[in-house]
C-alpha cells in the first residue's frame, strides 16, 4: 500500500488514512461503526447490501462506504437521520424479499440480519413479504443451503473463490430470482470442485448456509474473519 | 385507583401459540404495579364474551389466518385507542404464515389436516370459520400503532412498552425489539 496518506473528516472527526483506503475501513479504524452485511474484511468488497451508504458533503448522491475510496478533504456523514431511515428501509426490503422466520431458523440469535434489525429498531416491515419457496439442498454430507434465507450478500461466493480458491459457488439469474448455486447448478453432493472446507457456512451472515450437526455458535465463530484476513495477507 | 380511572386493556389471541400471553404473565412482580394502573377488560384471561367499547390499549398476539380473526381484529381496531402487535406472528406472520408460500394454501392445509392425516371421519369441517387464502400480519389488515416483535417478546420489553404508554410517553424500540 502507498505510504501517502489523505486527511478527511468522518462525522466531523478529522482522520488520516493511507491513500486508497475505503470510507468503511477509514471509519472502522477510527472507531466509527458503519453497518454492513455483505462486506467482510479480507474479501473483495462488493457493495451489494447498500447498508453502508453514506453522505459525502457536496455530492448529490449517496456512496457505499465499502467500495468508495477516500479522497483528500472529503467530509463524510455516516449516521444522519435520513441514512438511518434508509438503512431501516433496506433491512425491511431484505426481510420481505425471502422467507426469514427467525423463530425456526438455525441462526436465531446468531444472525447478522436479525441483530442489525434489532439495533436499528426495525420492529416491523412496511413491505409485504414474498413468502418464497426456494430449493433447500441438503445433499452434501454436512453442508446445507436454504435459499429461502439467503440475502444474496455473496460472501460465500467470494470466500470460496478468493480464499479457498475453488469457486464452487456462484450466482444464477438476476435480481430477486438470483440464487447461489454449486458448479453448473449441481446438487451439492455432485459438485466436483467443492473441497468441503466449510468457509461458506462460516461467513454466511444469516442461516442460509449452515453445518448440520454443528452448534451455530461454533460455525459463526468471530475468529473466522480474522483467519481469512491473515490468510489473505500471506498470499 | 378506582376501576373507572384505570386504563382499559384488552388482549386478543389470534393464530399464535399463546406464548406471547405467557410472556405477558411472566412479568413477575412488575405485573403487580401494572395491575394497579390497568384493568383487563377482554382476552383469553378474562371471561368477557364480546369485545367491549372504549378500550384504551389492545395487545394482539398471533397472525390473521381466518375470517373470524379478521373480523375480530377490525372490531378491536374500531373500539381501541392504541393497538399493539404483540410477537412475531402478529408482526410478521411467522410460523402460521409459512403456508403462504404455497398456492391455494388454505385448501392444502385443510386437506392435509382433515383428510390425509385423519384416521376416521375424513371430511373438511364447514361449521368453523373459513381460512383466509393468505395469513397476514396485523398491519396488513388494520392500522397498528406499536409493534413488539419477538418469539415470544421478552416480558421486560412488554413491561417497558406498557409502562411508557401508561406514562404518556412513546416507547423507543431501537435496540429493544428482537425478531425470533
Amino acid at each position: 500500500m502507498s505510504a501517502l496518506t489523505v486527511k478527511l473528516k468522518i462525522d466531523n472527526i478529522e482522520v488520516e488514512v493511507p491513500e486508497g483506503t475505503t470510507i468503511l475501513k477509514a471509519a472502522r479504524d477510527n472507531g466509527i461503526e458503519i453497518p454492513t452485511l455483505c462486506s467482510l474484511e479480507g474479501l473483495t468488497n462488493y457493495g451489494g447490501c447498500r447498508l453502508c451508504l453514506v453522505e459525502v458533503k457536496g455530492a448529490p448522491k449517496l456512496f457505499p462506504a465499502c467500495t468508495t475510496p477516500v479522497s483528500a478533504g472529503m467530509e463524510v456523514i455516516t449516521n444522519s437521520e435520513q441514512l438511518r431511515e434508509y438503512r431501516k428501509m433496506t433491512i425491511q426490503l431484505l426481510l420481505s424479499e425471502r422467507t426469514h422466520v427467525c423463530s425456526v431458523c438455525v441462526a436465531n440469535d446468531h444472525c447478522e440480519l436479525q441483530s442489525l434489525a434489532n439495533k436499528l429498531g426495525v420492529d416491523h416491515s412496511i413491505f409485504e413479504r414474498n413468502w418464497t419457496r426456494k430449493e433447500i439442498d441438503s445433499s452434501h454430507d454436512f453442508l446445507v443451503i436454504d435459499r429461502n434465507r439467503c440475502i444474496l450478500c455473496t460472501r460465500c461466493i467470494r470466500v470460496c473463490d478468493e480464499i479457498e480458491g475453488v469457486h464452487t459457488l456462484d450466482l444464477k439469474q438476476r435480481g430477486r430470482k438470483a440464487e447461489v448455486i454449486m458448479d453448473l447448478d449441481e446438487d451439492w453432493v455432485n459438485s466436483c470442485s467443492c473441497t468441503s472446507c466449510r468457509k461458506c457456512a462460516k461467513v454466511c451472515p444469516v442461516g442460509a448456509i449452515y453445518i448440520e450437526g454443528e452448534p451455530i455458535t461454533r460455525t459463526k465463530n468471530k475468529d473466522v474473519a480474522e483467519f481469512i484476513l491473515t490468510r489473505r495477507q500471506r498470499k | 385507583m378506582s376501576a373507572q380511572e384505570k386504563t382499559r386493556v384488552a388482549t386478543i389471541w389470534l393464530s399464535g401459540c399463546s406464548g406471547c400471553h405467557m410472556s405477558f404473565l411472566d412479568q413477575d412482580e412488575l405485573i403487580l404495579d401494572l395491575a394497579k394502573k390497568i384493568q383487563v377488560v377482554y382476552g383469553p384471561l378474562v371471561d368477557t364474551k364480546a369485545f367491549p367499547e372504549n378500550v384504551d390499549v389492545t395487545l394482539i398476539e398471533g397472525a390473521v389466518a381466518n375470517e373470524e380473526q379478521q373480523s375480530l381484529l377490525k372490531e378491536a381496531r374500531a373500539k381501541t385507542k392504541i393497538l399493539i402487535s404483540l410477537g412475531d406472528c402478529a408482526v410478521t406472520g411467522n410460523v402460521p404464515a409459512l403456508r403462504n408460500a404455497w398456492e391455494d394454501s388454505a385448501k392444502l392445509v385443510l386437506e392435509r389436516g382433515y383428510i390425509e392425516n385423519a384416521d376416521v371421519n375424513k371430511q373438511i369441517p364447514t361449521e368453523v370459520p373459513g381460512l383466509l387464502e393468505k395469513v397476514r400480519p396485523l398491519h396488513e389488515v388494520v392500522k397498528v400503532d406499536y409493534f413488539i416483535p419477538g418469539c415470544p417478546p421478552s416480558a421486560s420489553v412488554i413491561n417497558y412498552v406498557l409502562t411508557e404508554l401508561l406514562a404518556g410517553r412513546t416507547p423507543n424500540m431501537e435496540g429493544r425489539s428482537k425478531y425470533g
